[in-house]
């Protein structure tokens, strides 16, 4: 298996970076590319950005910052939000992301995940899926649905993901740590990655993810010091994770 | 000098133009067979999938210039999907011909999960890289592994890599550079 991977999440609005990123160093907190590089520098093996506008101005706004982040960027990075067609994700993929998420419209139509994954291969599709109570949520976690998490997951694969974003709704900014049971659960039922969100609150917490499965996404825990990232990694390391050796160069 | 990034009609070739833009280098993106021929340095980039990439290659002409650029022993760097086609034949989407400049072929990844996702160091070379694949070459032109897969193949003026340098932070800018330095 790859190195364990510590994966960043920005949410985008408006193509701004929203939720609380504390930070005095850099000349615009707000702005997503200056935060993606701030972040790369700092040792993110993956960067995920989520558009929460989700309106059709908020679309090509968000095509305009993927190009912008792709220019500068040297890492993977993933962009989900308002992605409802392959349209949608040719455009987001055309401007320089590796992988698109879909959620509530892969839900909606689970054949757009195939047909994605046809055009762009699998290790483009990435599946997010909102858990709470056993079922898929939707509009953000606030709408419960009749679907079953882990079969879902299993779906989602078996159509052509090629990766799991696994959030858990009652972990969500809780800074608890992670919902590891759930995230051992839809890792058993799989055969591709599955990235554990939702909990992140100190670099045990991660580290008990990682041991779980592939990736780990982190929030609060970074936007409110993000110059603490490289600290983070170590403390991780420190926990007996391997993480990949960054380098200078040279 | 203006580096020629091969189109072949499919997704992403902005992040390889932007880590060249990084290196200080001019590309352009082109299927334009003379100017595959006669550019200093060739990349054949990692998107989209075997059947549709050949067959684009195929038509353009590309294919063509890309082979007599290989006799010729002109440069060329194969990232990925890239590199794959460079080989003899792959499994993916029921049997594809490459374009055989180098020996071997490429077959579904044998792995706990699949897409293959994430950072892996590359021996005997020691940085890791990024790698994002599903399939994987066999190959008696490699050069270089990753937890036992062929990570990199290399046969007169071709440098195949399965993972991507474009997405690897300073090792895949510094492996690039050195690439490069070559033409």
């Amino acid at each position: 298996m790859p190195l364990a991977r510590l994966i960043p999440c920005l949410d985008v609005a408006a193509g701004r970076v929203v939720k609380g990123v504390s930070f005095v160093n850099l000349r615009d907190v707000g702005d997503p590319v200056e935060l993606a590089q701030f972040y790369s520098a700092g040792g993110a093996d993956e960067l995920v950005f989520l558009d929460i506008t989700a309106t059709p101005e908020g679309a090509s706004t968000m095509v305009h910052v993927v190009e912008r982040v792709a220019d500068v960027l040297e890492i993977p990075f993933t962009v989900g939000g308002g992605i409802r067609s392959v349209e949608d994700a040719s455009r987001i993929i055309e401007a320089g992301a590796d992988r698109v998420s879909l959620n509530s419209a892969a839900l909606a139509d689970p054949e757009l995940i195939t047909e994605i994954a046809r055009r762009f291969g699998s290790q483009a599709v990435v599946v997010a899926i909102d858990a709470g109570n056993d079922v898929v949520y939707t509009h953000g976690g606030r709408q419960a649905t009749d679907i079953a998490t882990v079969p879902w997951a299993v779906e989602a694969a078996t159509r052509g993901a090629g990766e799991i974003l696994l959030t858990s709704i009652a972990r969500d900014g809780q800074r608890t740590g992670f919902d590891l049971v759930l995230t051992e659960a839809v890792r058993d039922a799989v055969d591709i990655p599955v990235i554990a969100s939702g909990g992140a609150g100190c670099a045990q917490h991660v580290a008990d993810a990682l041991r779980v499965t592939d990736a780990a996404l982190v929030a609060s825990i970074v936007h409110e010091n993000p110059a603490g990232l490289p600290g983070l990694r170590r403390e991780i390391e420190a926990l007996g994770i391997e993480l990949r050796p960054l380098k200078e160069r040279t | 000098m203006t580096v020629v990034v091969v189109d072949y009609g499919a997704g992403n070739t902005r992040s390889v133009r932007a880590a060249l833009t990084h290196l200080g280098r001019d590309s352009v993106v082109s299927a334009d067979p003379r100017l595959i021929a006669d550019a200093p340095y060739v990349i054949l980039p990692g998107v989209g999938s075997a059947r549709s990439a050949m067959t684009h290659l195929e038509e353009t002409g590309a294919a063509t210039a890309l082979r007599e650029r290989f006799a010729a022993d002109q440069p060329i760097l194969g990232i990925c999907l890239g590199m794959q086609l460079a080989l003899q034949a792959s499994e993916e989407d029921n049997g594809v011909k490459g374009l055989g400049l180098l020996e071997g072929i490429v077959v579904r990844l044998d792995a706990p999960r699949i897409p293959r996702l994430g950072w892996a160091v590359v021996e005997p070379w020691g940085d890791a890289f990024y790698f994002a694949h599903s399939f994987v070459a066999e190959s008696p032109d490699a050069v270089a592994t990753s937890e036992g897969l062929v990570a990199a193949v290399q046969r007169g003026s071709f440098l195949g890599v399965q993972f991507h340098p474009e997405k690897s932070d300073a090792a895949g800018l510094d492996f690039l550079e050195s690439c490069l330095s070559l033409a």
